[in-house]
This record gives C-alpha cells, sequence and structure tokens, in this order.
C-alpha cells in the first residue's frame, strides 16, 4: 500500500500502461514538460520521449481525431482534454466517429481511444472550467464512461481503461486530485471491474448514489445522518456507461429509498436515468419517489456562488428527509 | 427560375476568367500557381518540368489500363443510379465527371499505402480492388460500412464532411511512429514506406477539422497527401463561397507544397499524385493536390442541379471530359484500336450486369448485429436489451406462423 494524490495515482497508472503497454501513448495541450495544467503528467515525457507523451497542436477536434487514426493503426491513444468545457470543439469526432467506428465497419475495426476529462466544479474557476457534461456523452451508444472517486481507483480505472478495446471517457474529479488516500498498487490481475460500482458504506434506511467529486459529500452526508439515527448506505457508482444497476437495485430493495447526487444539472442526467430503471426493477420496494441532487437548469454560475450551486451535505440531508418522510 | 448567382467558371489557372484570377491575384499578392496540365481536353500532351518524368512512366498497358478503369466506374455509376431509380438503392452519389481525378490517383497508390476516403470516392474504390457490389451495401441500407478497410486499405466512407482528413493524419503519425521502431528493431529494412491520402471535396475544405488536420499535418511532418476534389459544387453552392483563392494555395499557409492539377487528366493526376506519394513516403511531409475537376451530375440521386447552375456550364466540362481526351490520345498514337475500347464497353456492361444481380442479392443483416457490433468488449446493457428484444419477437412466433400459412392457403 502507497499513498497518493488522486492526481499522482493517475500519473503512476499512466506510467505503467506506457511501461506495459508499447503501443499506447499520451496526446494533450501541454502534456509535455509542462505536465500538463494539473500536472498529471508530470516526468512522463522525460521517461518516454516526445513520440509517445505528444505535446498536439490547440485544437481538440485534432485531439480526438488524430487518436482515432492513431487507433486505427494499432496504438491506444490517451487523449488528455485541459477542461471539461473545452470537449466540445471535440464533440463531433466522440460521437459520431469514435462512438461509431466499432458498429459502422460491422465490428472490423476497434478504436481503443481513451478521453481523459478533468470535470466539475469547486474550484473558483472561470467559466467553461467547472462542467459535468456525462450526460451528453452516456447518451452515446458505443462510449465507455467511468469515473474514479479515489486515489486506488484512480490508479487501476485509467490503466483498464488503457486495455479496454471500447472508447472510454475518463471523467476526473478535478477538485479531488489532491485527495490523499490508500493505493495497492500490487493489485494487479485482482483489480476490480471498471464497470462495477462500490458499496462504500452498509446501511437500512437509504441509500445514495453519487459518482467521482460527490462521494465524499455523499459519504459525509451518510456519517451526518448516522448521527441522528439514521443508517444510509453509500454507492459510488464508478461507471456511468454502462451502469451497474445491479448494485443500486440490491441496495434499494434493501432499504427502500433513494437518492442520487451528482453535479450536473439534474434536468436529462444520469440521475434521472438511475430514477427511471430503479423505478421499473424495485418498484414494489421503493418506499419513496426516487429523489435528484444536482446541479440547477442554468449554466454553470460565475465562482463566486458556485457554493449555492453544488450539491453539499446539506443539500443532500434534505434529499434524504424528503425520502425518509414518506 | 435559376438562382442568383450562376458563375460560369472559377478561377482555373488558365487564364479563363480573367477577373476571378485577378481578384484571386490581389487576395493573395501573387499570381495564383499555374494549373498542371499533361494531357488537354484535345487529346494532346504536353510537358512539364517535374511531372513529365511522372507521366513517362505510364507505358501504353497502363494507359489502356486508366482508360479501361475510367470507363468501368463511368459505367458502374450509371448502373448504381439506374439501381436507385428502380428502388433498388436508396441513394447514390454520382461520380461521373471525377472519373480521371479517382483512378489517376487511385492508381498512383501503393498497396502498402492507406486511404481516407468521403463518400464519392468509387473510382478509387475501384483502385483498391474493393468489391464495387460490396461498395452499394451502404446505399442499399444493409450496412454503414460494408466492406473490411483491413482487406484492401480503403477506409470506410465517412459521410461527416471532413472528419476523416484527421483520422488520416492520426495514421500517418501510427505509420511514422511504426518506421521509427522498425528501424530501431531493424536497420536492414524490407518494408516499403507508406504514406496516407486523404480525400475530401471543395465543399468539406470550409470545414475546421480540414484546417486542424493540415495543422497536426505539418507539426509532425506526416506522411499524408490531401487530396482535394474541388468539383464546383457543395450540393447547391458553388466553391467560389468556399474560396477565394485556389484551394491549393492554401497549403501554403500551413508550410507544405500545394499543387492545383487538371483533374480531368487523369495523366497528370497520377503523376502529381505519384510524386506526392513519394514525397510523403520519404519523409518529406505533407502535400495538397487540388485536383480542378467538375462534378458533371447531380450530387445524389436526391439533387436536382437545374435549380442551381446552368446547362451551359454543364456543356463546357462535358468538352473536357476525361475519357473523351485519353481515347483521343490512345487512338492517335495507334495505342488502342476498335477492339479494344469494344472489349472495354464489354467489361463495363459485364460489371454493370454483376453488379446488378449481386444488389438483388445483398443480405438484409439481422439487428442482432448490432446489438453485437455496438461495443467490443461485454455490456450489460446491450445485454439487458438484446434479452428483451429476444422475449419480444418471440411472442410474434406463431402469428408469424400463422401469417405464413395464410399466405400459403391464398396462393
Amino acid at each position: 500500500m502507497t499513498t497518493m494524490t488522486i492526481a499522482k495515482a493517475i500519473n503512476e497508472g499512466l506510467r505503467a500502461a506506457l511501461t506495459n503497454n508499447p503501443k499506447s501513448l499520451l496526446m494533450g495541450e501541454d502534456i509535455g514538460p509542462l505536465g500538463g495544467v494539473y500536472r498529471v503528467t508530470d516526468g512522463l515525457i522525460a521517461e518516454f520521449g516526445p513520440d509517445r507523451v505528444v505535446d498536439t497542436p490547440l485544437a481538440e477536434s485534432g485531439i480526438i481525431g488524430t487518436a482515432i487514426g492513431l487507433a486505427l493503426r494499432g496504438y491506444s491513444p490517451v487523449c488528455e482534454i485541459q477542461f471539461d468545457g473545452f470537449v466540445f470543439p471535440g464533440f463531433n469526432q466522440i460521437t459520431t466517429q469514435l462512438a461509431k467506428m466499432h458498429a459502422r465497419s460491422n465490428g472490423n475495426l476497434t478504436v481503443p481511444v481513451v478521453i481523459r476529462i478533468p470535470y466539475g466544479g469547486g474550484i473558483g474557476s472561470v467559466e467553461h472550467h467547472s462542467e459535468s457534461p456525462e450526460a451528453l456523452f452516456a447518451h452515446t451508444a458505443g462510449l465507455r464512461i467511468i469515473t474514479p472517486s479515489n486515489p486506488h481507483d484512480a490508479y487501476w480505472m485509467i490503466q483498464q481503461a488503457v486495455e479496454c478495446q471500447d472508447p472510454v471517457i475518463v471523467f476526473e474529479p478535478k477538485r479531488r486530485y489532491w485527495l490523499k488516500g490508500e493505493v495497492d498498487v500490487a493489485a494487479a490481475g485482482t483489480a476490480e471491474d471498471p464497470f462495477k460500482a462500490h458499496v462504500l458504506r452498509e446501511g437500512t434506511d437509504a441509500t445514495i448514489v453519487a459518482y467521482g467529486p460527490l462521494v465524499p459529500v455523499a459519504l459525509a452526508a451518510a456519517n451526518a445522518a448516522a448521527e441522528d439515527g439514521r443508517s444510509v448506505e453509500v454507492i459510488d457508482l464508478r461507471s456511468i456507461s454502462p451502469i451497474d444497476f445491479d448494485t443500486v437495485e440490491a441496495s434499494v430493495k434493501k432499504t427502500g429509498r433513494l437518492v442520487v447526487a451528482h453535479e450536473a444539472p439534474t434536468f436529462g442526467g444520469i440521475g434521472g436515468e438511475i430514477a427511471a430503471r430503479i423505478s421499473e426493477r424495485a418498484f414494489l420496494s421503493l418506499e419513496a419517489p426516487v429523489i435528484r441532487v444536482g446541479g440547477f437548469h442554468m449554466p454553470y454560475p460565475v465562482a463566486k456562488v458556485e457554493e449555492d450551486y453544488l450539491p453539499d451535505i446539506d443539500r443532500i440531508l434534505e434529499a434524504l428527509d424528503r425520502a425518509l418522510a414518506y | 427560375m435559376g438562382a442568383t448567382h450562376l458563375p460560369s467558371t472559377e478561377f482555373d489557372g488558365t487564364a479563363v476568367d480573367d477577373q476571378l484570377e485577378a481578384e484571386a491575384e490581389a487576395a493573395m499578392g501573387e499570381p495564383p500557381a499555374q494549373m498542371v496540365q499533361l494531357l488537354g481536353p484535345d487529346g494532346t500532351l504536353g510537358t512539364d518540368p517535374v511531372y513529365t518524368h511522372y507521366a513517362e512512366k505510364l507505358d501504353p498497358e497502363k494507359l489502356r489500363g486508366l482508360f479501361a478503369d475510367m470507363a468501368a466506374i463511368r459505367r458502374f455509376d450509371v448502373e448504381a443510379t439506374a439501381l436507385q431509380r428502380q428502388g433498388q438503392l436508396a441513394l447514390w452519389v454520382p461520380l461521373t465527371g471525377q472519373e480521371a481525378a479517382q483512378i489517376g490517383s487511385g492508381r498512383a497508390s501503393q498497396p502498402q499505402d492507406y486511404i481516407f476516403p468521403t463518400y464519392r470516392e468509387h473510382g478509387v474504390a475501384l483502385t483498391r480492388n474493393v468489391d464495387l457490389a460490396e461498395l452499394l451495401r451502404q446505399f442499399r441500407g444493409v450496412s454503414n460500412g460494408g466492406w473490411n478497410p483491413k482487406d484492401t486499405n480503403f477506409h470506410l466512407y465517412t459521410l461527416v464532411l471532413a472528419a476523416q482528413t484527421l483520422h488520416a493524419v492520426g495514421y500517418a503519425m501510427g505509420i511514422q511512429r511504426d518506421q521509427k521502431s522498425a528501424a530501431a528493431s531493424d536497420p536492414v529494412r524490407t518494408e516499403p514506406p507508406a504514406a496516407v491520402m486523404a480525400y475530401f471535396g471543395d465543399g468539406a475544405s470550409s470545414e475546421g477539422d480540414v484546417h486542424e488536420s493540415m495543422v497536426f499535418a505539418a507539426s509532425y511532418n506526416a506522411p499524408v497527401v490531401f487530396f482535394c476534389q474541388n468539383n464546383h459544387w457543395a450540393i447547391s453552392v458553388p466553391s467560389t463561397v468556399q474560396t477565394r483563392i485556389p484551394l491549393s494555395n492554401r497549403a501554403k499557409g500551413y508550410g507544405f507544397p500545394g499543387i492545383r492539377v487538371d483533374g480531368n487528366d487523369v495523366v497528370a493526376v497520377h503523376a502529381v499524385t505519384e510524386w506526392a506519394l513519394d514525397h510523403a513516403r520519404q519523409g518529406k511531409g505533407p502535400v495538397l493536390i487540388e485536383a480542378f475537376t467538375y462534378r458533371v451530375g447531380a450530387h445524389t440521386t436526391a439533387d436536382d442541379p437545374t435549380k442551381y447552375r446552368q446547362s451551359a456550364e454543364e456543356d463546357s466540362w462535358r468538352a473536357k471530359d476525361p475519357l473523351a481526351r485519353l481515347e483521343k490520345y490512345l487512338r492517335a498514337e495507334g495505342l488502342a484500336d476498335d477492339a479494344f475500347f469494344a472489349k472495354v464497353k464489354a467489361d463495363g456492361d459485364e460489371l454493370a450486369a454483376y453488379v446488378r444481380r449481386t444488389t438483388h442479392d445483398l443480405e438484409t443483416p439481422d439487428i442482432r448485429t448490432a446489438f453485437a457490433n455496438t461495443y467490443v468488449e461485454a455490456h450489460p446493457l446491450v445485454a439487458e436489451e438484446l434479452a428483451w428484444f429476444e422475449e419480444y419477437s418471440a411472442g410474434f412466433a406463431g402469428e408469424e406462423t400463422a401469417g405464413q400459412a395464410e399466405t400459403e392457403a391464398g396462393n
């Protein structure tokens, strides 16, 4: 076991991927000598050289589009998009080309491209630097979307994404980059399925499903609820596409109540999808409607008011109260 | 009533339209580059200081082959259009007029090269040995691809304009890395160097992906040839709306060579493309070729060019027909006789018959293949939806049998 931050864990995970898979390479803006604006690729160009850690021109469609071409030639590119709100110039390549190439080719072609996107708010930044666009990608078949919430998952999930033969988007919780935790770097081969949810805390009265940056918030809310005598189960979803509905369903059948929390706006979001599926799968077990906690239907607000926008412990507790009132 | 802007021609580097050329010169501060032409519309062969060397490599047999290819793909085009009219294809994208641009460039490529077409490159597909019946799968609605690109190094058609230009550059970046590692592990190399060719049109030249692909290609000196067929019309919008200078001149801004070639001159297209691919394979970086040609037919079988252009313009381009000029040359030089041209026609009819026969037999896929090909690795949602679909479909099994029995009874 080693203690490291999420940023360092991804850095080590990328180092391991570059070492183990000679066809893997990193591409992105400022990922070379600078090590990326969050230093996630720090030191990698010195170790692997500019052919495998590629500082690209400043063009997101270009990064994704050339990564697709490299994948068609047998490479496994890992693209860094500098910030969530800057992925949109590459949206066309991701949704019309990357997601569909395998299907278009009747299974003949594979494009194992990984796209890393630091996402979410809480860092007091300017416009386009705090968004959570995961639902826009989850709606596109052909993509897989995962989001680690702790260093151990960050270390392994990035490597598993590189090995996956499908395109994978890794949403990295940027305000948790400096969150420290234990990483079992010797877990190779026994690392858990990146597309399965984890029950982080068991409970009997209600379930909170969260992912990425809101996982620590959900755990804190569960702890606060415990002080009031409520036993709350917390699930770290880990994978946004596919979603491990089996784990959520089993939990809800036990607790009867579900709160889903994410930073992204609730309207048209992942929480709505979970609510709908769980309503179908566990209708007779539900004691209350599934309640969503998330961002409002507005562009991500200015930094000075983002605290009023982001779901926090109290917002989740309020949702739990509503669920438990039934 | 016609459209309000009906340009009769565009600056073509041959001083046909002095005003447009003057405008281009004013915009660039220098005269536009002359268009490379070797075989003129009258069937006489000219010379060029650079490209004649490449043209001379085309012996009589190769010249006859180029003619046969152009005739075959034109016959195929006629057949596919007919199949669309008969309801056998949902849509067809005709290429008539662009045979020289496609056959000339495609025949200049080598097997180890990799080609990224847009969606009108049926002629290039022929040169890459793609089964032309398989090419029709997409237009019959039984596949979004139709062939395995790994068999021919001819990628699938891409319908989102210019997206493939970036794929081409990425592929070329992969070739660079492969060559480096091959050279490191085996200094005495036996693998022939490879290049990539990316096709797009004058309309797509306005897409941001073309710009980004040229920036990436220049930055990494990637072995890629951008082959732009300027066929003058992006559906109904003339190329003058896409650019105020010859498209080939844009290469200068990226820092690599740009060549405008007469796209109806198969000899010049072949020579220029061979030069460009050599240039790329030798590690000298990207090249932009603008093949100056004309889409004689409609954009697709759903288009109506009479709404936006004059027939006189079409006629002026028919006078520059790529097949007619090569036929004139072959006959004048005594390189082909009536028997050759009769054989070409018979081969074309045979190809058309094959395509007609095979199109009818193109198998409609089962939607289960779509479930199977959405992801490479197992996916629980796909599995769940497939299981539901199977159960749902099974509920109709009895009805189908009953329906069949009724039909049979009726017969």
